[in-house]
């Protein structure tokens, strides 16, 4: 393990040799829990490339659910600039966020989040009726392994199952980034293979730049680079030269 | 304060939103309650006191003449415990400021004042005194009309004779709470005045001397009326009786129950639609509330509180909501009742109507919404209480979707995701929708219900005065005058056309049933006056037999082709069999239609006339009634258009403020139900909203989704409001379906049309309200929490 400097992760990024699709510099966020201020993040700097898979690790109240979320255009920083490729997003409307998500970002959260008056298809419908250009949503289904379900309704679905919808809703509008909140932090971990592989496939045949936040320091692995963030800030980056298939983690 | 009280009100708190929409439901429920109640009792308080005070009778009788000594037969029928006998006449009244003439109803009063049967209350002024002129007391509301008052003259046409007569006091009598002239079909305060004149003088002036023409009884509290009544009839029945009247049946004391009655109904009946729909709220957004603090529940039954603790604890959450309601109701409710009744005093003259909110109908209106609440909370407080802690403390089920009826039915293709989640949901809540499609359609309803009222006069007056009333004017005379005074009436100035009809005073019998009224002769080809149905109909005459009164028909239990029995009550005083050749369903009285000519032919009499029908043209009319007003034969004259005018300016006045209250509440209504399901949808779908949003939903775009639950919901309600505003309409027309007037059931499209605006208000103004929740909806919050 070795521990870098942040200007450092700058040049590591670099040295893929691809155009940042983010740029954050000095990132803060202060949020007032009742009387309390909590610094969230403490000026974090982090460039993310194209096509990259990032895995952030760290405990519980280390920043990284606040990073991912203003990343994905969910939050505002309290001080700080963050870049999407030439869009400030730290100076972009309510609006313009909306729009970002909408084409931009896929998200995927531990809690599925799936509308369940909708069959799976639908859910993903919900997606690629309001993108640019989206993939057919049956293509999305059958790229998690889900081709034979398309009509359950997530009631009907195990948890592994309502992951996996949740990933190809995602993935259905085509995003630039797919930004994963803890995807298997409700899963076993046979069913949680099955979804990391999901992310990997997209990431592999897509070239989506994936993002995803665990507790689980086993899927560090498969990254391209890890983060592990303690207390508001970027501790260390793990730069792996080789990544392991998610069909060969255990924990 | 205990913990679970804290909690209690933190709860409260944090829900005030749909607490205080609940809170309105309740309240408006038992606003109504307390104004109709409360004026039920403010009017009938005010009865019984003035009643008793001023010693109202029991019995009424009229005649034609008789001599005084059979006072004294009278005050021995058994049963009688006070008589007292009067001089009345309707005559010819001349004031300044009026062009035509007034009807005076002179009734004698004694030379000195004593306590008297149907005595009189003076308002201001003194006491009629012996002097040179003619003193007279004048009833209250006709001085006021007229800006009349002691000091003042007016001038009668008093058995021929014009005479001025000297106002020196205004007064009010139990006989006459609420007045109205013989003929007319409305009030008419401006046209029509009680004059007491002391009893000598009028008696001299009607040749009356030494007699009476009016007798009213107090009965003994053991009296047998029907029998009294029936020897009173004997004993008048030589002097030409025209029938005695229970109480039940004199003209003012029957409008006055009329009103109370509707009062009494009503107060009891439509605060029951708000309870139950509050009552379903509540429902509503205690088991929703239980279902969202199940894993608080657990916990407190885990660290040891009891059942009752959980029961008492939620429940009181409802009783809560409850008691900001009443609170609101009582206030409401009691000022609106104070400013209904005064509105009363426009209509019924008391001396003092005092508003009356009895303690009893406070306790009544706490009772009724407690229950009301008790009842909506008591399947969430049931739930709450059976819910192992254990089970609780895991997450409830997710939610069963299916496809929709309109999916099944094959027009899934047509709905986008969006539409899908929305008449999914609905479908899945079913019971909720069904209690939101029925308080909204309840609020529209009562409404209609409340609002057509004005509908259903306009058309009566319409009805009444352009079709079956076209005369401008109707001339009654004293005594039946010789066929050639139409040609004199018709040959006054101003006259386009004069129709004379007979009239007698006759008593209606079919077996055992009796009513008395006027048998009416005209002309089967009069035009001034003719006979319409409610529902626009003409009606001829028939050539033999009468044509009756449907409502008269009921009353006495005859069918067409039977034989009515008709004691006429002047002249020779035939009894007659006459045939019902067919019904007729007039809005107004209970009349008795017969040919003129064989009217004439039963009383075996010339053709002699009681009055005419008077077509006026605008330019001549002034003429006509001046000359008419000192003609000594003319007993008075009924304008048409005057009386609906000032009806509908009393109406305009009244009705305004009872429509406030209706329209005010069925939004409140409305505004309630709309408001509660949109926050529990809110608060069940934030989770899928705020999914939407972090997917790149626009905030307009979930603003859609949400209201467009509502807007189908509201639109789904409408229907059902606009036919149960009908059938509250119908209901309405039934209780107020008397002997003096059917409303008929009409309502205009412009009442249906605000009852959907006031629904459409309500829904956007709570469409409003949501959404300023749904901006500030917390995505990370929401997603970040398990359901």
């Amino acid at each position: 393990m070795t521990a870098r400097q942040p200007s450092d992760t700058n040049s590591a990024a670099n040295a893929t040799g691809s155009v940042p699709v983010f740029r954050v510099r000095g990132l803060t966020k202060v949020y007032r829990m009742g009387e309390v201020p909590v610094h969230a993040l403490r000026g974090v700097d982090l460039d993310v490339a194209e096509r990259e898979f990032i895995v952030i690790l760290g405990p519980s109240g280390s920043g990284k659910s606040t990073l991912l979320n203003i990343l994905g255009g969910l939050d505002v920083p309290t001080e700080g600039r963050v870049f999407y490729r030439e869009q400030e997003l730290t100076r972009a409307s309510e609006r313009e966020l909306t729009a970002y998500r909408r084409h931009a970002v896929g998200f995927v959260f531990q809690f599925y989040n799936l509308i369940p008056s909708l069959t799976a298809r639908e859910n993903v419908e919900l997606v690629t009726d309001i993108t640019e250009r989206p993939m057919d949503p049956d293509d999305a289904l059958r790229l998690v392994g889900l081709g034979e379900r398309l009509d359950h309704f997530p009631a009907q679905l195990s948890g592994g199952e309502q992951q996996r919808v949740a990933i190809a809703r995602a993935i259905a509008k085509n995003p630039d980034v797919l930004l994963c909140d803890e995807p298997t932090g409700a899963l076993d971990i046979s069913t949680g293979i099955v979804v990391l592989e999901a992310l990997e496939r997209i990431n592999r045949e897509i070239g989506t730049t994936t993002m995803i936040i665990t507790h689980n320091a086993a899927i560090a692995s498969m990254a391209d680079r890890v983060l592990r963030l303690a207390d508001g800030r970027i501790a260390e980056v793990i730069v792996n030269a080789d990544r392991r298939p998610a069909r060969e983690l255990s924990w | 304060m205990r913990p679970l009280t804290r909690k209690l009100w933190r709860d409260v708190l944090a829900q005030r939103g749909p607490a205080a929409a609940i809170a309105l439901v309740i309240g408006s429920g038992i606003a109504l309650y307390v104004l109709m109640v409360s004026c039920f009792w403010s009017l009938e308080r005010t009865r019984e006191t003035y009643y008793e005070r001023y010693r109202f009778a029991d019995v009424f009788a009229r005649l034609e003449r008789a001599p005084q000594r059979l006072e004294r037969e009278i005050a021995a029928i058994p049963g009688v415990a006070r008589v007292r006998t009067r001089v009345v006449r309707d005559v010819a009244l001349d004031v300044p400021d009026l062009e035509e003439a007034a009807t005076a109803r002179m009734i004698s009063i004694p030379a000195r004042r004593r306590p008297m049967l149907c005595d009189v209350f003076l308002r201001a002024g003194r006491y009629v005194e012996p002097g040179e002129t003619d003193e007279v007391l004048v009833s209250e509301e006709f001085a006021a009309a007229h800006g009349l008052g002691p000091g003042d003259t007016i001038h009668a046409v008093i058995g021929g004779s014009r005479r001025p007569l000297r106002i020196v006091g205004l007064a009010l009598t139990p006989e006459y709470v609420y007045t109205i002239r013989p003929g007319d079909v409305l009030p008419d305060s401006r046209r029509f005045a009680i004059v007491f004149m002391e009893r000598r003088r009028l008696a001299a002036a009607l040749s009356m001397e030494g007699g009476f023409n009016d007798v009213v009884l107090r009965l003994s509290p053991t009296a047998d009326r029907k029998e009294v009544i029936r020897r009173l009839d004997d004993l008048l029945e030589p002097y030409g009786g025209r029938g005695a009247i229970p109480r039940r049946l004199q003209m003012s004391h029957w409008y006055l129950e009329n009103e109370l009655d509707g009062l009494r109904k009503f107060g009891r009946t439509i605060p029951v639609v708000f309870l139950v729909v509050a009552a379903f709220l509540l429902h509503v957004v205690m088991s929703r509330l239980v279902s969202v603090q199940r894993e608080q529940i657990a916990q407190l039954k885990a660290i040891g509180y009891s059942n009752r603790d959980l029961a008492l604890h939620y429940a009181g959450w409802s009783l809560v909501v409850a008691a900001l309601g009443a609170a609101f109701g009582l206030a409401a409710g009691a000022w609106f009742g104070a400013k209904m009744t005064s509105m009363y005093a426009e209509f019924f003259h008391f001396p003092l109507l005092e508003y009356h909110l009895p303690p009893r109908v406070i306790v009544e209106a706490l009772a009724v919404g407690a229950a009301a609440a008790l009842l909506g909370g008591q399947a969430a407080v049931r739930r709450a209480v059976r819910l192992p802690p254990a089970e609780a403390m895991r997450p409830e089920p997710p939610r069963v979707y299916r496809r929709s009826v309109l999916e099944r039915a094959g027009l899934g293709g047509w709905l986008s995701p969006a539409t899908r989640i929305t008449v999914r949901s609905l479908e899945r809540t079913l019971g909720r929708t069904t209690i939101t499609v029925f308080g909204i359609s309840a609020g529209a309803a009562l409404l209609i219900g409340g609002t057509f009222t004005l509908d259903g006069m306009d058309a009566m007056l319409d009805l009444q005065f352009n079709v079956a009333q076209r005369y401008d004017a109707l001339v009654t005379f004293y005594l039946p005058a010789s066929p050639r005074a139409i040609e004199e009436i018709a040959g006054l100035p101003g006259v386009i056309r004069a129709e004379g009809f007979r009239t007698v005073a006759a008593r209606f019998r079919h077996r055992h049933r009796l009513r008395h009224g006027v048998l009416t002769g005209l002309e089967p080809g009069a035009r001034l006056r003719q006979i319409v149905s409610s529902r626009g109909r003409r009606v001829p005459l028939p050539a033999r037999g009468v044509l009756m009164s449907a409502k008269l028909a009921e009353v006495l239990g005859i069918r067409p082709g039977e034989a009515l029995e008709v004691e006429v009550l002047e002249g020779r005083r035939p009894r007659l069999r006459l045939p019902v050749a067919g019904l007729v369903d007039e809005p107004l009285g209970t009349e008795v239609y017969i040919s003129r000519d064989e009217l004439h032919a039963l009383l075996d009499e010339p053709r002699v006339l009681s009055g005419a029908h008077v077509l006026l043209d605008a330019a001549g009319a002034p003429r006509f009634h001046r000359r008419l007003k000192n003609t000594p034969m003319v007993a008075g004259v009924v304008l048409s258009e005057a009386a609906i005018r000032s009806f509908e300016d009393t109406l305009e006045r009244t009705v305004g403020i009872v429509r406030t209250f209706n329209v005010m509440f069925a939004v409140i209504i409305a505004f309630g139900v709309v408001y509660n399901a949109a926050r529990i949808s809110l608060a069940e779908r934030a989770r899928d909203l705020a999914t939407l949003r972090v997917i790149g939903f626009r905030r307009r775009e979930i603003a859609e989704i949400l209201l467009g639950e509502l807007a189908i919901v509201t639109l789904l309600a409408i229907p059902f409001g606009l036919a149960g505003g009908w059938l509250m309409a119908w209901i309405v027309v039934r209780a107020y379906d008397t002997e003096l007037f059917r409303m008929p059931l009409v309502i205009l499209p412009r009442t249906y049309a605000t009852a959907v605006i006031a629904v459409l208000v309500a829904a956007v103004l709570s469409g409003a309200a949501v959404r300023r929740k749904l901006q500030r909806l917390d995505l990370i919050a929401v997603l970040k929490t398990r359901e």
